[in-house]
């Protein structure tokens, strides 16, 4: 084509020239028109559901706690995603099954464990074996998670981001129906221990009208979070993480092993999803081979909300993401008259997802490198 | 990593050597157990290849071991003996892990965490003797022996290898078409010939006599091959009867291609369909992510929308409209899909690379959830569904061209007007300008292409090919349902494009062949359709990022820095 462009092609691109400039502004337009019919929906319609009085105080207390539950485990699978972007700039697509293949780890721990009659022998046997549950899925994810990095990511850490990212969803889909092969397509249920459903007999706990279960996800997710963050932040890995995140040649010129940090990147991430995979099963009872694919995708959600590669960020947006998803329907839409707006809860999210890369891709936290890592 | 890994003296290469060597018969045996856990040797194993001789299940545990023994070769010091037993050695190490499985199955009560673990599958392994007392060692010996004989085939020269690999590829793929080929040819259009079918194919699988067959006919093909130097022959040809040639070729290709519903029955027409469905699927998102480089994982929106917008327009059902025939009613489909490609491309496409593949998954999801939802239920039957939609052509169930048959040749025809769309537009202006953005958007847009624009254009047209698929599925199946519409089409299309190769014509229909056509073929392998998607993906990833069939350019690109530089001159009018 070198040496063929005719003066018609020149021709051509000064005619289009207006032509472009009416478009972009079109585009311009179509875009404002976006914000305002969002804006509008969320107004108009929470203007409606709050005055149709339809809804006590008490649901939008047992909303707000439902969610807050949903984020702190959007919040921890968010995290891997987060991790591995900051590091290798790669959408690990296989980190919601990496969660789901957690969630099975715990499952068969618990059923063992019911099978033995440990589970709810007494509430610090129920509490052992809810930690026990955690540990095993921490320890089965990060193997599952280590082992794909070295056999599908780790060979192409050089080529076009294109090739690593279908990689990754070769390795989502490997996963899933590997899960599938092994399981089979049933549902299973979660033995949870009878103690999680009790009410918290506590002053303020009781207004709020708290389950053990709230407090032990809420309070897992946070425990998890926090030492992960002084992981990173105080411990000489923790800064290897970081400093390969932010600069991978000049660390390694500095004497960091960056292919442990990657690997430890991994383990951690994953980790967190097991627990994560752990939570899901004790809150929403079933779980079969397609598990993982929803909450993965809506964590990376949340870790865009709160900014790529940003710690703090995920957490920020997988609670965020929780609470939106959990009040979100009967909020926004319930006094639109759309009937069954619970049905829609998924469409919220992916539209948060989707306004948040169109309107404010660094996240809600920003980031300074949000142009080289979008 | 560094340069101490290389070892010196004889003795520390030996080690070195062996250690490969075992380190393949741990891969190994991670495969064979992997096979048995997953399921996939159970279920294989109902299908035989050869009648009363070998099943496709005891086939694949076989081949693992072969191919086992095979690579252990390589990693082997030098010499014959020496090879043989490194294949042996990986067999029996891979053996190993299978007896293992079957000493813990008599010890614990597997099947509470696999069920794959079956009573079945262990008479198979221990080729029916007692698991406890003595069966546990038989998939060791037969490891051995596999891994053995593998390490022999690659010791041969090189036209017996040949030979012996051409002779197992085509067992292999005559006794999975066996079945089908005997009920055609027993159906009666083929006349008194048609019962020898009886003597060479059994109903699954082929009789010895066939596997004999096979055998002879496939030896003699290839010593026919070798012997009259075809290739060398063909290469010294003259121009002109080269040409003829070619057209000939190409003719007899065309032909088979149109005879291919007659040839091969119902079964095989609605599969056919189903890959021409594909082809033009996959030819529609070759633009977006093979021209442009604009992963698009919600492709099943468009399908769902052109599908839905026909279905409304057609169906003389409950929700039906219109009335309209279905060609006056697919071009709307097309529009509709196109409306929609652009009211969502245009706000996410000025995001960059990954984001957008989960944008658009984000929009797949949305409309998938939206059409089984209670709130477009009054008007698109939420689960229900549309029925009563009229095929394409009226026909009686006698006719020729009923149900699929037709299907295949529309689908056919459009899909070989895109294939020629799409050739003429990649040497276009526009596409040379989706090249570049593929290439490199910044410098693109410093050399004055339009980002957003051209951007959109892909988008648009890729989702008005997506829409004329779900079109034609709409007429294929005569209603729509909400569950066809979920994101594994989706993750079909784009596994089509990137297993044929990204920006490949031919590739996209290579690509709809093997993965479209052998998961519909047989339904042992549609059980672990996606798992073999799954790993298809990270395997070409990993080993042939540029496809099955590349284009020039894609090829360069996908090798990164170890292919030669990029900087050559882009041939814009490249035949791929």
């Amino acid at each position: 084509m070198t040496g063929q462009a005719t003066p018609r092609d020149y021709g051509a691109a000064a005619r289009t020239k207006t032509n472009e400039r009416a478009l972009d502004a079109a585009i311009a337009a179509f875009l404002w028109a976006f914000r305002i019919v969002v804006v509008l929906v969320i107004v108009v319609g929470s203007y409606l559901t709050v005055s149709s009085g339809k809804y006590s105080i008490d649901v939008w207390v047992d909303l707000l706690v439902g969610g807050a539950s949903l984020g702190g485990m959007y919040a921890l699978i968010a995290l891997g995603y987060t991790m591995v972007y900051g590091i290798l700039r790669m959408i690990n697509f296989a980190h919601g099954d990496v969660f789901m293949i957690g969630a099975f780890a715990g499952y068969f721990t618990a059923t063992f464990l019911k099978n033995i009659g440990f589970l709810n022998a007494s509430p610090l046997a129920s509490i052992i074996s809810i930690a026990l549950m955690m540990v095993v899925a921490a320890i089965v994810a990060t193997l599952v998670a280590v082992a794909i990095e070295r056999v599908a990511y780790r060979p192409l850490r050089n080529s076009p981001r294109l090739v690593l990212l279908i990689a990754a969803i070769g390795a989502s889909f490997f996963l899933q129906y590997t899960v599938k092969g092994i399981v089979g397509v049933g549902v299973f249920a979660y033995p949870v221990p009878t103690i999680l459903s009790e009410p918290v007999m506590l002053p303020i706990a009781e207004s709020l009208r708290l389950q053990w279960l709230d407090v032990v996800v809420v309070g897992s997710a946070l425990l998890m979070m926090v030492s992960m963050y002084l992981f990173v932040q105080r411990t000489k890995l923790g800064t290897a993480i970081r400093a390969v995140s932010e600069d991978a040649p000049t660390a390694a010129l500095m004497g960091i092993n960056v292919d442990r940090a990657i690997v430890m990147t991994f383990a951690i991430g994953a980790a967190l999803a097991g627990v994560a995979g752990v939570l899901f099963g004790l809150m929403f009872i079933q779980i079969n081979f397609y598990s993982g694919f929803l909450p993965g995708i809506k964590a990376f959600t949340a870790a865009v909300l709160g900014g790529i590669g940003n710690i703090p960020g995920a957490m920020v947006g997988g609670m965020f993401l929780g609470e939106v998803e959990s009040v979100g329907p009967i909020l926004f839409l319930d006094g639109l008259g759309v009937p069954s707006p619970t049905q829609l809860k998924d469409v919220i999210a992916f539209t948060l997802l989707v306004l948040v890369l169109i309107f404010r891709p660094q996240g809600i936290l920003g980031e300074r490198l949000s142009r080289t890592r979008a | 990593m560094s340069a101490s890994a290389v070892p010196t003296t004889v003795e520390a290469r030996a080690t070195a050597a062996w250690r490969g060597v075992v380190s393949v018969g741990l891969i190994a045996g991670g495969v064979v157990l992997y096979l048995c856990v997953v399921g996939i040797v159970p279920i294989f194993s109902t299908r035989p290849l050869i009648q009363d001789v070998v099943s496709l299940g005891q086939l694949s545990l076989l081949l693992t071991f072969l191919s086992g023994g095979y690579v252990a070769v390589a990693r082997a010091p030098r010499g014959p003996l020496a090879g043989i037993l490194a294949g042996a050695l990986v067999g029996l190490i891979s053996g190993a892990f299978l007896s293992g499985l079957i000493l813990l199955s008599t010890a614990v009560n597997l099947r509470a965490f696999l069920p794959n673990a079956s009573p079945e599958l262990f008479e198979l392994l221990t080729l029916g003797s007692d698991p406890a007392v003595d069966g546990f060692w038989v998939p060791m010996v037969v490891g051995l022996l596999g891994g053995a004989l593998g390490a022999g085939l690659a010791l041969l020269p090189r036209r017996a290898r040949e030979l012996v690999i051409l002779n197992l590829t085509a067992l292999v793929l005559l006794g999975l078409f066996a079945g089908l080929a005997r009920q055609r040819m027993l159906s009666g259009d083929f006349g008194d010939i048609a019962d020898q079918a009886r003597n060479v194919f059994a109903s699954e699988g082929l009789t010895v006599v066939g596997a004999l067959l096979t055998i002879a006919v496939t030896s003699l093909a290839y010593l026919a091959w070798t012997g009259l130097h075809v290739r060398a022959r063909a290469r010294s040809m003259p121009a002109e009867p080269r040409r003829v040639s070619a057209i000939v070729i190409g003719v007899l290709i065309f032909a088979l291609v149109l005879a291919m519903p007659w040839l091969g029955g119902k079964f095989v027409a609605q599969t056919v369909a189903m890959i021409a469905l594909y082809i033009l699927m996959g030819l529609g998102l070759n633009i977006t992510l093979g021209f442009a480089g604009l992963l698009d994982l919600g492709f099943v929106a468009f399908f769902a929308v052109g599908a839905y917008t026909v279905a409304l327009l057609t169906s003389t059902g409950d929700f039906g409209l219109l009335g309209l025939p279905w060609w006056a009613a697919v071009p709307f489909g097309v529009v509709a899909a196109m409306v929609f490609g652009v009211f969502l491309g245009l706000p996410i496409l000025g995001i960059r690379g990954d984001y957008l593949a989960i944008a658009t998954l984000g929009f797949g999801e949305i409309i998938s959830i939206l059409i089984k939802s209670d709130v477009l239920k009054p008007w698109l039957g939420g689960p229900q569904g549309i029925t009563s939609i009229p095929p394409p052509i009226a026909t009686q169930p006698n006719d020729f061209l009923y149900g699929p048959v037709q299907i295949y040749y529309v689908a056919l025809a459009i899909a070989a007007f895109i294939a020629f769309a799409s050739w003429r537009l990649r040497a276009s202006r526009l596409g040379r300008a989706w090249l570049a953005i593929r290439e490199d958007e910044d410098v693109a847009e410093a050399l004055g292409v339009n980002l957003v624009q051209s951007k959109t254009l892909a988008y648009m047209l890729g989702a008005a090919f997506a829409g004329l698929g779900g079109a034609i599925l709409v007429g294929l199946l005569g209603s729509v349902f909400p569950s066809t519409f979920n994101i594994v089409v989706s993750i079909n299309v784009a596994a089509v494009v990137v297993v044929g190769g990204m920006g490949s014509i031919p590739g996209v229909i290579v690509g709809a062949i093997v993965l479209i056509g052998l998961p519909e073929l047989f339904r042992e392998f549609s059980e672990y359709r996606y798992l073999f998607y799954g790993l298809v993906l990270m395997f070409m990833m990993r080993f042939r990022p540029e496809g099955l069939w590349p284009s020039r350019a894609g090829r360069r690109e996908m090798h990164g820095a170890e292919g030669p530089s990029t900087a050559l001159p882009l041939d814009a009018t490249e035949a791929s």
